[in-house]
């Protein structure tokens, strides 16, 4: 009862928060003293670099480790890995996008050899290759076995872009919101309109990620009923 | 107890590769110590069924125990220990040669190396055995595999059109090596388009159409 | 596991001095991408750039790529698959006697690249000679993320354009240590960061090659 409600209302919750994140971000925040108008995209990149990253990138490996653990191991980890995965190629593309728009008048072009941008763009590749190795494959138990250690070996890509931004050269801001002492450094709306951005965007994930689970069960099904006309088929040839 | 004697048991095993069914719901057992010839026409499955014997292709649905390991549930590399597989591809490291070859099979077995002399030489292999494996003939090849097996002795062996590449007197000597292997307790499952081939031995014909069996005597 | 990859990694190197594919055309491959690589730098920094290590490197990546492919293309005929499955061989050991095979060729493929670099791109010796340590655990990275990549796309649909596209984005975190750490060698400079990353690599991948090379064989 409870988790059908929650997966109802998980979209129109999605789309209050994100609505009230672009209300507050456009309208009832205000300009930054340096960057202008430009910090807006605050509200906008740091969430969907957050769930690029972290969340559909972490719920992919964590659903592969599942799959690849004897225990835990069924084609339900598998699917939410492979559509965590596709998610994440979406919002990591965004991430890109957006962080260009954001560095063009910051840093004067549109691509810096910034270190998490490099990194992020690298990580990018790496999730299209995922789903590249997944269509190389037919056999799905092997499919899912390798795409599942594809996946684990490309997360070990996630800490080196997080000590990156310490140890390479960059020109990339370090950490803004929460410094190592954990003190907030933006206020009132601001962090208002933050939390409402990191949240709606991580529902906007679950949210894709539940729909292309079901259209990916839909398809499977679809398959299932070509594969018993096939064996109907196959059986044929045999008949005398 | 029939069970405990059957090496093969196959209950509608399905395999299918890229959506195709290779096989369509083989229902099939083979008792132990025996000789079976898979035949059919091309295309009928027969390299299908023995490499799903041999752990090579995975079982898609359907019920298949060999060698007591269950197909869908058991380690394929304790199944694949278990089986011999001899393909009609070359099998083996093209640059090694034979005797080279047959060492490495040796030490990956734990076997003493002092046997591979007695099994090239019954083979028939023994001016070759330096050379490399790219060098030999088909059927050359063909002796090496078997020369592999046989430092290997597994209890299912499964020869996939094993008189192919192979002259008289070696369809001559395969046969009674076959003998040999079949009285010395293992089970032979061969597959070949011409089931009169092995009649010497007085085979059982499994033949297969559709990728399933369609009879058997 | 160790007597496994001992046995595979004998077997892999002596296929390679038999078949001499490594000296007749990787090598030649390398030779001449480090040229081109010269030549594209212009006459004017050809001999004087401080990209020396970073196009030692490029190079060594573009060599390493076809090696894989050549480890796995020795075990990939369809007849041999079949007959080394059938010998139950230790996956971890497999994987660690690959990776070992594929090291040692890197390593002896890598000498004639920096000396090379060193001949053509005119790179310090001493710089390079001090370099040496680091391009060895870089290239041994290489060798146990190459030999995972190369098990990952076996076997599958176009396994050779594949490969590039997994393995290079996983090697950009080797390219920049070890070019840093040669720079570093060469110029003086911060090291022990890449040291970091590069055995933080090289272990990261031998674990995971150690763990779950099993899981990538095809069934």
């Amino acid at each position: 009862m409870m988790k059908q409600l929650s997966q109802r209302l998980l979209g129109p919750v999605t789309l209050v928060l994100l609505g009230l994140t672009f209300w507050l971000g456009l309208w009832v925040t205000p300009p930054d003293r340096v960057q202008g108008n430009l910090v807006r995209l605050l509200y906008v990149h740091p969430a969907i670099a957050w769930v690029a990253l972290y969340v559909s990138f972490g719920t992919a490996t964590i659903a592969s480790a599942l799959y690849l653990w004897r225990r835990t191991r069924s084609y339900v980890m598998d699917r939410i890995a492979h559509c965590s995965m596709e998610v994440s190629v979406v919002f990591i593309v965004l991430t890109l996008i957006t962080g260009s728009i954001w560095g063009r008048p910051t840093w004067g072009v549109w691509w810096a050899w910034d270190a998490r941008l490099t990194s992020t763009a690298i990580l990018g590749v790496l999730a299209l290759g995922y789903l590249a190795l997944r269509r190389a494959n037919d056999d799905p138990a092997l499919r899912a076995r390798r795409s599942a250690v594809f996946a684990i070996l490309s997360a070990i890509n996630v800490p080196i872009i997080h000590f990156s931004v310490q140890w390479w050269k960059t020109l990339h801001q370090g950490a803004t919101v929460f410094t190592s002492s954990r003190t907030v450094l933006v206020h009132g709306s601001m962090a208002w309109t933050l939390l409402f951005s990191f949240v709606g965007f991580t529902l906007l994930f679950f949210w894709l990620l539940r729909a292309r689970y079901r259209l990916e069960i839909k398809r499977e099904e679809s398959s299932s009923a070509q594969l018993d006309e096939a064996l109907a088929s196959r059986r044929s040839e045999g008949a005398f | 107890m029939e069970g405990d004697i059957d090496v093969v048991r196959l209950h509608d095993a399905v395999v299918l590769s890229s959506g195709f069914p290779l096989l369509s719901g083989v229902d099939l057992r083979i008792g132990a110590g025996s000789l079976s010839v898979v035949t059919g026409a091309n295309g009928a499955g027969k390299t299908s069924l023995l490499r799903l014997l041999a752990g090579l292709i995975p079982l898609t649905s359907g019920v298949a125990t060999v060698a007591g390991i269950d197909l869908a549930e058991g380690d394929p590399r304790q199944l694949r220990r278990r089986v011999g597989w001899l393909g009609h591809e070359g099998s083996f490291y093209d640059d090694l040669s034979v005797r080279e070859n047959l060492v490495f099979a040796a030490r990956a077995l734990d076997r003493p190396t002092s046997e591979i002399g007695s099994v090239v030489e019954r083979v028939g292999l023994s001016h070759r055995i330096d050379t490399t494996t790219r060098q030999l003939s088909a059927g050359q090849r063909r002796r090496l595999g078997l020369a592999w097996l046989l430092l290997r002795r597994p209890e299912l062996w499964l020869l996939d059109e094993p008189y192919a590449s192979l002259d008289d007197d070696g369809r001559t000597f395969f046969d009674a090596l076959l003998g040999d292997v079949v009285a010395s307790g293992a089970t032979v499952v061969v597959s070949a388009h011409d089931p009169l081939r092995s009649a010497a031995l007085n085979p059982r014909t499994i033949l297969l159409a559709g990728g399933r069996v369609v009879g058997d005597n | 596991m160790f007597r496994t990859a001992l046995l595979v990694a004998a077997k892999d190197l002596r296929i390679e001095l038999r078949s001499r594919v490594l000296l007749w055309q990787v090598v030649p491959f390398g030779v001449v991408a480090l040229l081109l690589s010269g030549l594209a730098l212009g006459p004017a920094h050809a001999g004087n750039s401080s990209a020396g290590p970073g196009l030692f490197y490029l190079v060594t990546l573009f060599v390493a790529l076809l090696m894989i492919n050549r480890s796995q293309a020795i075990e990939s005929t369809p007849g041999t698959k079949a007959s080394i499955a059938t010998l139950g061989l230790d996956p971890a050991g497999v994987f660690l006697g690959k990776s070992l095979a594929l090291c040692v060729e890197l390593w002896a493929t890598g000498l004639v690249l920096l000396a090379g670099a060193i001949l053509v791109l005119h790179t310090a010796l001493h710089g390079a000679l001090v370099a040496l340590p680091s391009i060895g655990v870089t290239l041994a990275a290489m060798a146990a993320a190459g030999t995972l990549y190369g098990a990952l796309t076996a076997g599958g649909d176009g396994a050779a354009t594949l490969l590039p596209v997994l393995t290079l984005p996983a090697f950009a975190p080797l390219l920049i240590a070890g070019e840093r750490s040669f720079s570093a060698a060469l110029h003086g400079g911060a090291l022990w960061e890449w040291w970091v990353i590069l055995t933080v690599a090289l272990v990261a991948y031998l674990a995971v090659g150690v763990l779950l090379y099993g899981v990538l064989e095809e069934s």
